[in-house]
C-alpha cells in the first residue's frame, strides 16, 4: 500500500494521545487496586494489562493502516464468523459442565461479546449507508435482522449489561442513520411506557430473579453491598483524595471486583472529586474528539462507523461511572480503556483505530 | 468498491452530530455533580462511614475433595495450617513479645523483629507460616502475653504420599488470568489456588466445591469480629481413584534415580493401576511456596520432573513396536509364520545398508525367533511387503497416533507417519528406505509410554482397546456416590485368533525361551510375557557401537512391555528407562518387579480386606480434620 503523505500529517494525535493516557491511567489503577493489606502490591494484573496494551496499539495500527472503505468488505464475513464465536461460546458453557479439556482448548482469554461490539457497528454502518435520511420505523428491518442474532446471544449467555450497551450502541448508529425523528419519539416513549409496565407484571421473586439475571455475580448476602462499598470508596475520597495506594476502603478489601468493573470506585477514593473531574473531562473530550471525526468523515460509511466507535465508548464510560455510583443499576459493563480486562481494552484500542482511520483519510478522496 | 453516496448531504448530520455532542456534555455535567454530591456533598459523611466501615464480604472457600487409592486409602486432603500474624503499631514492648514469640514458634527473634519492622506500613503482617501444633497452643495461651499477634487458619492441601504418584495426582496453584476470567462465573477470585496439573486439575469441577460467602464484622485491622450473616460453602467431592499405591510405590522406588517411565494397566479394562514417571516432585512444595531453589529444580532443562513422561514424553518405541509389525504381517498374509528368511546382519534398500543389532545376524530364521530374538533384518524384510500405510494403519487401531483420552492434562498423541503423512509434513514422497525403521519402532514413529501399555493390554486381552481411566468414583461428603466409572471401549483390533496364538507365544519366549532377549525378566512368581525394546537416540552411522560407551544424552532409551500372567492375562506394564541401554538388561527386570509386586500383594490382599488400616511406610492413614474455614 502506498503511503499518502497527506495520511501521516493529518493523524489525529490527541485522539492516540488521550486514549493511551487513560489506558496507562488504567494500568496505574489497577496496580493499586491488586493491593491489599496483608500482602504487598500485586504486580501481576497491571503487568498483564500492559501486555494488553501493547497487543491493542499493535492491532490498533493495524487498524488504521487499513483505508476503512475496505473494511465494509468484510463486513459481513466478520459478522458471520461473530456470531458464530457468540454461539460456540453457549455451547462451551454448556459442555463446561462436562468435560474440563474442552475449556482448556477454547478461546482462553477472548470475551467474543466485546468483539460483537466492533462487529455490528460495521454491518449496520454498511446498511445503513445506502439508506436515505428521513427513513421510517418500516425500514429498519434488514438493520433489526442484523442486530437479533448478536443481542440474543449475548442474552443467552447471559449477559443483559453488554446486550443493553450493544442495543444503545446500535441505537445510536441507527439515528445518526436518518431515522425520521418521529420513528424516534415513537420508539422512546413506546419503550419508557413498556418498562415500568412490563415491571408491574412481575411477581416479587421474578424481581429479584431478574436482578440476579442482571447481575449473576452479585454477593450472596444481599443486594446491593457492591453499591454501598463503592458509594462509600468514592465519597471518603473527598475533595482531594486519599493518594496513590493509600485508599483504605480498597486496601482493605471492603470494596468488590475492584480492579475490573469497579475500578473507578479505587480511582475516586484515591484522587478524590479533582481526580475525578480530570478523568470525567478527559473521557467527555475523547468522546468528543471521536463526534469530530465524525463531523469531518467525508462519505456515509465513515460517519456511521465512527459514530458507532463514538457511542461504544460513550455508552460504557457513561453507564459504568453510573453504575459505580449508583445512579445505575450493577449490570457488569467495564469502563473502557481502565478496567482490569484484555478483550475490553483490545476493543477499545481496536475503536479507536477506526476512528483514527476514517480521521486520516478524511481528505483522500 | 462501496459507492460513496450522498456525498453532499453530509452536512445533514451536523444536526445530529451537535445533538450527539450535548449529550456527552448532558453526562459529562450529570456525572460531575454526581460525584459532587458523594465526594463534596456527602464526603465528610462518607469518610465517617468508611472509618467504621466494619461489615465486609468475605468469601468462605470451599474445603477441597479427597482423594482416595482403589484400597479406600488416603492419598490427599486438606489439614488446617497455622499462619502467626502481627499488626505492628501501637503494641507496647514489641521487642519483648516478639522474643516470647521466638521462644514458642522456635524461630529466631532477629528475624521477626525484621519481618515486622518490613511490613512496609502494612497494618498486618505474616512472620511465620504453617507452624506446628505445639506452637500454635502456645501462642494461643499465651495469647495476653502477646499483644498484637494472631493466629489464621486457612486450609493446606497436603499429599500423604509426597513424591509418590505426584504426577498423577498433580498439584495447587494460584489462578492465573485465563483461568479467572473463564471461571468467575463458577465463584474464583484472584488468589484462589486451582488445579494446575494431574488430577487436581483435570478433576477440579468435582475436587474443588463451591465457595460460599460471609458477611462478617471487623475491627480497624480487618480482623474477624463477629459473623452477621453466612452462606455456606459446599465442599467439593471426594475421589476414588483406580492406583494401588502398593504398586505405585514399588513402581517409583523401581524408578529412582533413573529417568523413565512405568505403567501398569488393568488387561481386561484398562484401569491405571500405576503410574511413575521419573524424576518426580512433591506436590506440597507447592502447597506450601516454592523457593527459588525448588522452583529451578522442577523447571531444570534436562530432568525436568513436572513432565510426567508416562503420557506426555514420546520416544521411538524401538523393537516393542515388532509385535505390532507382526500382527500387520500376519494378518495381512505377507509372510507365513513358517517361511524361513535369512538375516545376514544387515539388509540393503536402494543404496542404503541397514543393520541388524547383532552384527553377524540370526541366520535363517522364522517369525517365531524373529520375535525372541528381536531379529531386526527379518522385519525389514517383511516391511518391504506391507508397506508404511498398512503398518500405519495397524498402529492407528491400536491407538498409536492419537492421545489415548486418559483424563489427564498435556498427553502426546504420538506419531504414525504414512505417504500422506509425509507428503503433508515435508513436501517430499515416502522412500522405501523409511519403511523398514518404522517397521522396528524407529524412523519417524513415536508413542507414548501409556500408548505402549494400552498396546500391550490389547495383545493380552485378544484385540480390545480401552481407553485408560483412573478415576473409579465421585463421592460426595455425605457418602453418595455421585459418578461412577468403568471401562470404555475404543476400539478393537480384529484379528484371527491363531495370529494373536502366534505372537503370545513369541512373547512369551522373550521372557522363557532360550534365546529370548528377557530372560532378566523370568519369574518365580508368575509366567510373564513381554518384548523388550531398544530406542535409539541418536542414528548411528558405521559400525554399531555399544551403547554404554556413548555420552548419556545420546545413549538408547530401554524399553519392555510385558503382560502376566500369561494365561489369562491380568495386568500389562511398560517400562521406559531414558538412555538405559539394552532394554532387555535395564528395563525388563523393573518390570520384572512390578509384575511381582503386584502378584505377591494381590495374594495378601484377601487377608487385609477389611481392617482398613493397612500401612504402607509412605501412607499415613488418619481420619480427614476438620478444617476450619481460613479467616
Amino acid at each position: 500500500m502506498q503511503i499518502d503523505r497527506r495520511l501521516v500529517s493529518s493523524f489525529d494525535w490527541p485522539l492516540w494521545t488521550l486514549s493511551v493516557g487513560l489506558a496507562l491511567v488504567g494500568i496505574m489503577t489497577i496496580y493499586s487496586a491488586t493491593c491489599s493489606v496483608n500482602e504487598e502490591c500485586s504486580r501481576y494484573l497491571a503487568t498483564r494489562q500492559s501486555y494488553w496494551l501493547i497487543i491493542g496499539l499493535a492491532l490498533m495500527v493495524a487498524t488504521f493502516s487499513v483505508d476503512y472503505q475496505r473494511l465494509a468488505h468484510w463486513a459481513y464475513p466478520i459478522y458471520v464468523a461473530v456470531v458464530i464465536l457468540l454461539a460456540l461460546v453457549l455451547i462451551i458453557g454448556i459442555t463446561s459442565g462436562g468435560s474440563q479439556r474442552w475449556l482448556d482448548l477454547g478461546f482462553f482469554a477472548l470475551q467474543p461479546s466485546e468483539l460483537a461490539k466492533l462487529t455490528l457497528v460495521l454491518v449496520l454502518a454498511k446498511t445503513l449507508c445506502y439508506y436515505e435520511p428521513g427513513y421510517s420505523l418500516m425500514d429498519l428491518g434488514v438493520p433489526l435482522l442484523l442486530s437479533a442474532p448478536v443481542v440474543g446471544l449475548v442474552l443467552l449467555q447471559p449477559d443483559l449489561g453488554t446486550a443493553g450497551v450493544i442495543f444503545l450502541i446500535a441505537m445510536a448508529v441507527v439515528v445518526m442513520s436518518g431515522l425520521r425523528v418521529r420513528s424516534l419519539l415513537y420508539l422512546t416513549v413506546a419503550a419508557i411506557a413498556a418498562l415500568p409496565v412490563g415491571w408491574q407484571f412481575l411477581k416479587p421473586y421474578q424481581k429479584t430473579r431478574i436482578w440476579t439475571f442482571m447481575n449473576p455475580e452479585s454477593d450472596p448476602l444481599g443486594a446491593g453491598y457492591h453499591v454501598v462499598q463503592s458509594k462509600i470508596a468514592i465519597g471518603s475520597g473527598r475533595l482531594w483524595g486519599t493518594g496513590y495506594l493509600q485508599g483504605s476502603q480498597n486496601r482493605l478489601e471492603f470494596l468488590p471486583e475492584q480492579h475490573t468493573d469497579f475500578v473507578f470506585a479505587v480511582f475516586a477514593e484515591e484522587w478524590g472529586f479533582s481526580g475525578c473531574v480530570a478523568l470525567l473531562a478527559a473521557y467527555a473530550l475523547l468522546i468528543l474528539l471521536a463526534l469530530r471525526v465524525v463531523r469531518r468523515a467525508q462519505d456515509r460509511f465513515g460517519v456511521l462507523l465512527a459514530t458507532g466507535m463514538a457511542a461504544i465508548l460513550f455508552w460504557q464510560f457513561t453507564i459504568n461511572i453510573g453504575m459505580v455510583t449508583g445512579l445505575v443499576p450493577v449490570v457488569g459493563i467495564p469502563l473502557p480503556l481502565i478496567s482490569y480486562g484484555g478483550s475490553s481494552l483490545v476493543t477499545t484500542l481496536i475503536a479507536v483505530g477506526v476512528l483514527i482511520s476514517v480521521s486520516m483519510r478524511r481528505y483522500t478522496r | 468498491m462501496l459507492r460513496r453516496p450522498n456525498t453532499r448531504a453530509l452536512p445533514e448530520f451536523r444536526r445530529r452530530i451537535r445533538l450527539f455532542a450535548l449529550c456527552v456534555l448532558v453526562a459529562f455535567a450529570f456525572l460531575t455533580y454526581r460525584l459532587w454530591v458523594l465526594q463534596v456533598l456527602q464526603g465528610n459523611r462518607y469518610t465517617v462511614m468508611s472509618e467504621h466501615n466494619r461489615i465486609r464480604l468475605q468469601r468462605v472457600p470451599a474445603v477441597r475433595g479427597l482423594v482416595f487409592d482403589r484400597k479406600n486409602r488416603l492419598l490427599i486432603h486438606s489439614r488446617p495450617s497455622f499462619d502467626v500474624q502481627y499488626v505492628p503499631g501501637g503494641n507496647a514492648g514489641q521487642e519483648d513479645t516478639l522474643r516470647r514469640l521466638a521462644e514458642m514458634v522456635e524461630v529466631d527473634g532477629e528475624r521477626l523483629e525484621e519481618i515486622a519492622q518490613g511490613g512496609n506500613g502494612a497494618k498486618r503482617v505474616t512472620l511465620v507460616r504453617d507452624v506446628d501444633w505445639p506452637s500454635v497452643v502456645a501462642v494461643e495461651t499465651h495469647q495476653l502475653d502477646l499483644p498484637g499477634v494472631y493466629l489464621s487458619v486457612r486450609a493446606r492441601r497436603s499429599y500423604l504420599t509426597d513424591e509418590v504418584a505426584a504426577h498423577m495426582l498433580g498439584y495447587l496453584g494460584e489462578i492465573n488470568a485465563n483461568q479467572l476470567q473463564r471461571l468467575r462465573r463458577q465463584g474464583y477470585r484472584l488468589g484462589d489456588a486451582i488445579g494446575q496439573a494431574g488430577l487436581e486439575k483435570s478433576w477440579e469441577r468435582h475436587l474443588a466445591g463451591r465457595s460460599g460467602g460471609e458477611k462478617v464484622e471487623v475491627d480497624a485491622t480487618g480482623r474477624k469480629v463477629r459473623v452477621i450473616d453466612r452462606h455456606k460453602a459446599t465442599p467439593g467431592h471426594n475421589v476414588v481413584l483406580t492406583l494401588d499405591m502398593d504398586l505405585q510405590q514399588v513402581a517409583h522406588d523401581a524408578l529412582k534415580g533413573k529417568e523413565g517411565a512405568i505403567v501398569v494397566l488393568e488387561v481386561n479394562t484398562g484401569a491405571v493401576l500405576a503410574l511413575a514417571s521419573s524424576p518426580t516432585f512433591d506436590p506440597n512444595w507447592f502447597a506450601r511456596g516454592l523457593t527459588s531453589r525448588e522452583w529451578r529444580h522442577l523447571t531444570d532443562d534436562r530432568e525436568t520432573p513436572l513432565h510426567n513422561r508416562a503420557l506426555q514424553g514420546q520416544f521411538p518405541p524401538g523393537s516393542t513396536f515388532k509385535i505390532v509389525t507382526a500382527l500387520a504381517a500376519l494378518q495381512e498374509g505377507v509372510i507365513s509364520p513358517n517361511k524361513t528368511l535369512w538375516c545376514g546382519g544387515s539388509y540393503q534398500v536402494g543404496n542404503r545398508t541397514l543393520r541388524d543389532w547383532k552384527k553377524d545376524g540370526h541366520g535363517h530364521i522364522k517369525m517365531h525367533q524373529a520375535l525372541v530374538q528381536s531379529c531386526d533384518v527379518y522385519f525389514y524384510q517383511i516391511s518391504q511387503r506391507l508397506g508404511v500405510d498398512k503398518i500405519a494403519r495397524y498402529a492407528r487401531r491400536f491407538g498409536f497416533g492419537s492421545p489415548t483420552g486418559i483424563s489427564l492434562d498435556g498427553e502426546g498423541p504420538g506419531l504414525v507417519p504414512d505417504r500422506a503423512w509425509k507428503k503433508g509434513r515435508y513436501g517430499t514422497p515416502w522412500y522405501r528406505g523409511e519403511t523398514p525403521l518404522v517397521a522396528i519402532g524407529q524412523g519417524f514413529l513415536s508413542v507414548t509410554p501409556l500408548q505402549m501399555a494400552s498396546m500391550t493390554a490389547t495383545v493380552a486381552n485378544g484385540g480390545t482397546v480401552y481407553r485408560p481411566w483412573f478415576v473409579k468414583r465421585v463421592v460426595s461428603p455425605d457418602g453418595e456416590v455421585m459418578e461412577e466409572y468403568g471401562p470404555v471401549r475404543t476400539g478393537t483390533v480384529g484379528l484371527k485368533k491363531e495370529n494373536w496364538d502366534i505372537v503370545r507365544r513369541a512373547l512369551f519366549d522373550v521372557v522363557h525361551g532360550r534365546r529370548g532377549t528377557a530372560r532378566t525378566a523370568r519369574s518365580e512368581v508368575v509366567g510373564i510375557a513381554g518384548k523388550t525394546g531398544t530406542a535409539q537416540v541418536a542414528e548411528m552411522r558405521g559400525d554399531a557401537v555399544k551403547s554404554e560407551d556413548l555420552p548419556y544424552e545420546v545413549r538408547d532409551h530401554a524399553w519392555f512391555v510385558a503382560y502376566a500372567p500369561t494365561k489369562e492375562p491380568e495386568i500389562a506394564v511398560v517400562t521406559l528407562v531414558e538412555h538405559g541401554g539394552h532394554g532387555g538388561a535395564t528395563a525388563a527386570p523393573i518390570a520384572k518387579q512390578v509384575i511381582e509386586a503386584y502378584f505377591l500383594f494381590d495374594g495378601e490382599e484377601a487377608e487385609h480386606e477389611e481392617p482398613a488400616g493397612r500401612q504402607l511406610s509412605a501412607l499415613d492413614v488418619r481420619p480427614p480434620p476438620r478444617t476450619d474455614h481460613a479467616d
